[in-house]
């Protein structure tokens, strides 16, 4: 059996604060196979932006720390990598697309060479030719005259379009993996469903695996094949989006899909989970969602929780994952 | 870009006229009857009148800025009250000694203050960067003269490597023209080298934190070409200004140091039209330092259009 294109174990990472260092990430571990789509689901603060980050190797070296676990893209080690060689990953084998598409560009550049930048960066070749493949790569991602939209800046497209732009950066040396970190937050909810649906598409033309990052469940059902729910630092769930939706395992996935705004529950008001993230490095002992969770015991103030693996697949710290009955969303 | 230059170009036009009547009026806000000034403290009454008549000081003050402007216009700034030496020569005389000072200023400090704010901007809080705003903080503080007479006591007396004083003309030889410039631009282009330190290593750190940073490195590019290319040329704006303001600085600076180390330059030449209240002289060297400052601000400007495209449409 080979193993899954990328491969996360038991990760964790430090954060430098005024207190000396904090964990932001305890034993995070998921895999992405190819040509999947994963749901990287929490609120903020749950670390999912974090741990997307350290795949790609983009933490600020002198104030975050990688102090155990393993990433693994297409079986080469990530952790540890030397400066340069993760340098030469990035961009070519895997790629990140961000929430910000109005300041994720570079005002002062033409999209096409900020593109042509990065072909040249990975494939090599004539300016030209890395031109040609900008302006290619742009009318694939649905920019129309592409040839002449090459030659604008930043500024001169709206903020959809510019989503596009940085979809086409992304996929322009069709890296096997690409994380999306929250892409479509920013946009308007038609121009959502577009960069959704561009997604999905370049998904299926290049074969790529994408990591959706997002906070929104309703997106998770929409384009992932599976979700890894993250609350303070850990991941509390792992499953596929159906088994997910139909019957959580965790009491923070109920919470969550509880709290998706349904258009059948007009009147009253909507959801919410009480409380908020607990912040880095004042972790509730025991179960770290258990002064938010309603399903709480005396044991779950206590004792730490591990991941229990489920028969149906998947996983849950859920100390009472066998005995509950969760509601999923209708 | 073209239709940008073009507007920025004929806006020099009402500020050139602003600037010609405020020099003009030079003339009509020193205390005095500038006649008497010039005929001498002995003169006598006729002879003053003379003088009076010679300068056209009794036509209506209209008639007397029209003639002025339109002589300036054809390059023609009136001639010295004293050496009766033409205005334009003399400034045209000195202008390259200026103009060479400070060039080496500039260079100097760039080439202090661009390494020394990169440097700072990548070690934030470390010892590069104290050492760095360290220098940007006493650079700016020290009195220019008194740099200069260091520097002479240093490498023109104890070591002498550089000439104390004097300006040897490019045409006698670069190597010596450029040797004479050394000290005097290390004088002069320190607080300026300390000033574009600063602001480079505040705009250069503000850059770094933006997204479109982090997009480029998400692709791949080294953190060279990050630095360099996506940061510096957003950076460069505020950093521009301050070049753009520093050389109006330079040229009043000049004043100092081309009297410390005795060059012929533009500001000897204003020290000397000042005491002598030769009034025709301080008249043509202002118009030429304003022009010279409104050039400044016109390259200025049109960086920015080359550096944020954005700002070409305005």
């Amino acid at each position: 059996m080979t193993e899954p294109l990328l491969v996360v174990e038991g990760l964790e990472v430090e954060f430098a604060t005024d207190r000396g260092w904090v964990q932001v990430l305890d034993g995070v571990s998921f895999t992405v196979d190819r040509g999947e789509t994963v749901g990287l689901v929490g609120e903020s603060g749950s670390g999912k932006t974090v741990t997307s980050l350290t795949v790609l190797g983009l933490l600020p070296p002198e104030s975050a720390r990688i102090t155990a676990g393993s990433i693994r893209l297409d079986g080469r080690e990530l952790v540890g990598l030397p400066r340069r060689k993760m340098e030469a990953l990035r961009g070519d084998e895997l790629s990140m697309i961000f929430q910000e598409p109005m300041t994720s560009l570079d005002p002062a550049f033409r999209v096409g060479d900020q593109i042509a930048e990065v072909v040249r960066r990975h494939r090599g070749g004539s300016k030209r030719a890395a031109w040609a493949r900008a302006v290619e790569v742009l009318s694939t991602v649905g920019i129309p005259h592409a040839e002449r939209r090459a030659r604008s800046y930043p500024h001169e497209f709206s903020g959809g379009m510019r989503q596009r732009v940085m979809i086409a950066m992304a996929l322009s040396c069709e890296p096997k993996l690409v994380i999306a970190d929250e892409p479509t937050t920013a946009l308007d909810v038609t121009i959502q469903a577009q960069v959704l649906d561009l997604l999905r598409a370049m998904r299926d033309e290049f074969g790529t695996a994408v990591v959706f990052v997002t906070h929104d469940l309703g997106v998770v059902a929409d384009i992932c094949d599976r979700a890894v729910v993250m609350y303070a630092g850990q991941v509390v769930e792992r499953a596929g989006v159906d088994a997910l939706y139909e019957h959580p395992r965790h009491p923070y996935t109920e919470a969550l899909l509880s709290a998706m705004p349904q258009l059948t529950a007009r009147s009253g008001r909507l959801a919410t989970i009480p409380g908020s993230t607990p912040p880095a490095g004042a972790m509730p002992a025991g179960c770290r969602f258990h002064p938010r969770c309603g399903h709480v015991v005396d044991a779950c103030r206590d004792t730490a929780v591990a991941e229990h693996p489920l028969a149906e697949g998947g996983t849950s710290r859920c100390l009472r994952v066998s005995e509950l009955a969760l509601k999923g969303s209708a | 870009m073209l239709r940008y230059t073009v507007r920025r170009v004929l806006m020099m036009v009402p500020l050139l006229f602003l600037v010609s009547l405020g020099v003009f009026a030079l003339v009509l806000m020193i205390p005095g009857d500038p006649a008497i000034t010039i005929a001498g403290e002995n003169a006598t009454e006729a002879q003053i009148d003379a003088t009076r008549e010679r300068l056209g000081l009794n036509d209506p003050v209209l008639v007397q800025y029209a003639a002025w402007a339109g002589n300036a216009l054809t390059g023609d700034l009136g001639s010295s009250l004293f050496s009766n030496e033409s205005v334009t020569g003399a400034i045209a005389g000195r202008f390259p000694v200026t103009l060479a000072l400070t060039l080496a200023a500039m260079l100097i400090a760039l080439l202090i203050a661009v390494p020394a704010g990169v440097v700072a901007a990548l070690r934030r809080g470390r010892w590069q960067d104290r050492g760095a705003t360290l220098f940007a903080s006493v650079g700016i503080s020290l009195p220019n003269f008194w740099v200069g007479i260091l520097l002479i006591m240093a490498f023109a007396l104890a070591f002498p490597i550089f000439p104390a004083v004097g300006y040897t003309p490019i045409s006698e030889g670069v190597g010596a023209w450029a040797r004479g410039l050394v000290l005097p631009g290390i004088t002069l282009g320190t607080a300026v080298a300390a000033e574009i330190t600063r602001q480079l290593r505040g705009s250069l750190t503000d850059t770094l934190q933006q997204d479109f940073i982090r997009t480029a490195r998400a692709n791949g590019l080294s953190g060279r070409a990050v630095v360099l290319k996506h940061g510096m040329k957003n950076a460069a704006v505020p950093v521009v200004t301050v070049i753009g303001f520093q050389v109006g600085f330079l040229l009043g600076g000049s004043v100092i140091v081309e009297r410390v180390f005795g060059l012929p330059g533009l500001g000897d030449l204003a020290i000397r039209a000042v005491l002598q209240r030769d009034i025709p002289m301080i008249q043509g060297i202002v118009v030429v330092a304003a022009l010279i400052v409104m050039l400044v601000n016109l390259v200025v400007d049109l960086s920015y259009g080359w550096l944020n495209p954005k700002v070409r449409q305005a």
